[in-house]
């Protein structure tokens, strides 16, 4: 990896050859039959106090890498390295007591709530779980905690259901930092809201960040959303890193056929966009039989025979910058 | 709170399920005032006026040992009432954590307690009920044992069902992110998300539970003279069913009506519990 000049590069987590297989079953006996190979084999590092988006289209295994992450989904195969421990090979104990550096912010602000607490017992039993602070004090940093996610101490005894899908969102980012973590993978946390909300929520997190020194893995779909608050993107098509980079980079200079095909799809607010538009043909193959060579091949505006043989490697392109493709 | 306003809308609306419930309220005040509305003992003999039909001064008639049958069929619903709270408490005790545990763990876990249930559930229940009273001995206590033994697969099935459905939800996987243990995601995070149809089936449990019991009295396997338990009370008016038909209806309507109350009244709970409150 290059070192940039003036800024630490250390990476918080590293990520090696993950892979996560679900099996799918069938017949009487319930044989495996197949695996729907989710995620196969990606690699990349976050560093301290960046934002790493992945973005893809569903089911190219964005959200199961990071699910695999945090081991919510045991991964099959591959090293997840936070702070050079080695996530995938620590047992159930050991993970439980890792778990609170890591926190999770998910998409659904109605399903992400447990309907049954109100917020301040669901904040008061994440503090209880991370075990940092004394009894006495956890009411304090309760109050604290709302407020740091624009919500009135006065709402700690309320209900999820008393409250706007932004504003469970805010008590979802609340409750992920009462642990005090280092990295937060955000899976489509803003995708569910409505754009205008979406904004304030982008920058409460961009806000966090800057005042806890957060380090964000940003999963989502929306090229607006990840220009927002990235500073590094990765893109994935099938369960395959194809592309990665800086995001001015990727933005401005992208190589690989896929991701240009994504950018062009961003309109552009009041001109006819000059260039081409590049529509895809087909749609995903299925991830339980993959395209041999590149998976991209069969849908992709550049194949070549070649593509359909050899899968490629991702290779660097410059600083900061790698694709997987034969033809860049 | 307004999630009871709704519930209670919900609910009144179906006015079987009101009756049910009036007529559940109706037999536990019976049953907790029995010494008082009694007007005779239960087990008081007086074969002078054995197999009187009813009149003023007994209102139900007297069975064929002179015994008042109104008084014991108000003592009766303290028995038939507590077999059926402690079996279906049993029942649920053993059945509710065995689900929660089956749809939490799946796989081999899932497998394991699955099929012993199916096995279970493979016995009609009186069958089974009738089964474990003959291996303990005939007795009432056997037979809450019985019965809630019985009782356990049905509560394991539906709990299970409903573990599934809430394990996949996001705010399980973030307490499970935060560290939490497991102990404290199943009985803190989803057992309060499936207590709704654990309450309907409770109800509609009890029902089984009171007519299996009676069921089981009735052929002699559970409570023994002179003990005023309803079932045995029906045996007993069997041997008169054509000369004094009162000794066997009246203990027969007492166990038809406390049913048809508990069916109606989970019914009611289940259509008022089903459709997401919010």
């Amino acid at each position: 990896m290059s070192v940039k000049v003036g800024r630490e590069r250390q990476p918080l987590l590293e990520v090696k050859n993950l892979k996560q297989y679900f099996p799918m079953k069938g017949g009487i006996l319930g044989r495996t039959l197949n695996y729907v190979r989710a995620v196969d084999g990606v690699s990349f590092d976050v560093y301290e106090g960046e934002t790493l988006s992945i973005v893809g289209e569903s089911g190219c295994g964005k959200s199961t890498t990071g699910r695999a992450i945090l081991r919510l989904d045991e991964p099959t195969d591959g090293e997840i390295r936070f702070q050079g421990v080695d996530l995938a090979g620590l047992n159930h104990a050991e993970m439980r007591k890792m778990r609170k550096h890591l926190q999770v912010v998910f998409q659904d602000p109605y399903a992400s709530l447990n309907p049954r607490q109100t917020v301040g017992r669901m904040l008061e039993e994440a503090l209880g779980i991370a075990a940092v602070l004394p009894k006495a004090k956890w009411r304090e940093r309760v109050i604290e905690l709302l407020e740091n996610v624009g919500l009135r101490a006065d709402q700690a005894g309320r209900y999820p259901h008393e409250f706007s899908g932004g504003q469970r969102q805010r008590i979802g980012i609340a409750r992920a930092l009462a642990v005090e973590p280092k990295l937060v993978i955000c899976d489509e946390a803003v995708s569910a809201l409505d754009v205008s909300v979406q904004a304030q929520v982008l920058n409460l997190l961009k806000s966090l960040q800057q005042r806890f020194g957060l380090t964000y893995l940003f999963i989502s779909h929306d090229l607006g959303v990840v220009n927002h608050i990235s500073d590094r993107v990765m893109v994935m098509y099938l369960g395959k890193i194809v592309e990665i980079a800086e995001k001015s980079t990727l933005f401005e200079n992208p190589c690989h056929p896929y991701t240009r095909a994504l950018l062009s799809a961003i309109p552009v607010p009041g001109q006819e966009k000059e260039g081409e538009r590049i529509i895809l043909q087909g749609d995903v193959p299925s991830p339980l039989q993959p395209p041999s060579g590149c998976r991209f091949h069969t849908r992709c505006f550049m194949a070549t025979e070649r593509c359909k043989i050899a899968e490629p490697e991702l290779r660097p392109m410059g600083e900061e910058h790698s694709v997987a493709c034969h033809l860049v | 709170m307004g999630k009871w306003k709704i519930f209670y809308k919900r609910f009144a609306k179906r006015k079987t399920a009101v009756v049910g419930g009036v007529v559940i309220i109706i037999y536990l005040l019976v049953a907790l005032l029995a010494p008082v509305l009694a007007p005779y003992d239960p087990l008081q003999i007086d074969l002078v006026h054995k197999l009187q039909l009813p009149s003023w001064i007994h209102w139900l008639g007297t069975d064929d040992k002179g015994r008042d049958i109104l008084s014991r069929l108000i003592f009766g619903t303290q028995l038939s009432l507590s077999v059926g709270f402690v079996a279906v408490i049993i029942g649920a005790a053993i059945g509710v954590p065995l689900g929660l545990v089956s749809g939490y763990y799946g796989r081999w876990v899932d497998a394991v307690i699955m099929r012993i249930v199916d096995v279970l559930l493979a016995f009609p229940g009186i069958l089974l009920a009738l089964a474990i009273v003959s291996a303990l001995g005939p007795s009432l206590t056997n037979v809450i044992i019985a019965v809630g033994i019985f009782s356990v697969p049905t509560f394991a099935r539906i709990v299970r069902g409903s573990t599934l459905a809430i394990k996949r939800l996001e705010f399980v996987d973030a307490i499970r992110a935060l560290g939490a243990s497991d102990i404290k995601i199943i009985f803190g995070h989803i057992l309060p998300n499936v207590l709704s149809p654990i309450i309907v089936q409770a109800t509609l449990r009890l029902a089984t539970a009171i007519l299996t019991a009676a069921g089981l009295s009735f052929l002699g396997m559970g409570a023994q003279p002179p003990s005023p338990e309803w079932g045995a009370m029906l045996s007993n008016g069997r041997d008169f069913l054509w000369s004094a038909p009162h000794l066997a209806a009246f203990p027969g309507a007492a166990i038809a009506t406390l049913v048809l109350g508990f069916n109606l009244f989970g019914d009611g709970l289940r259509d008022a519990l089903d459709q997401r409150m919010n």
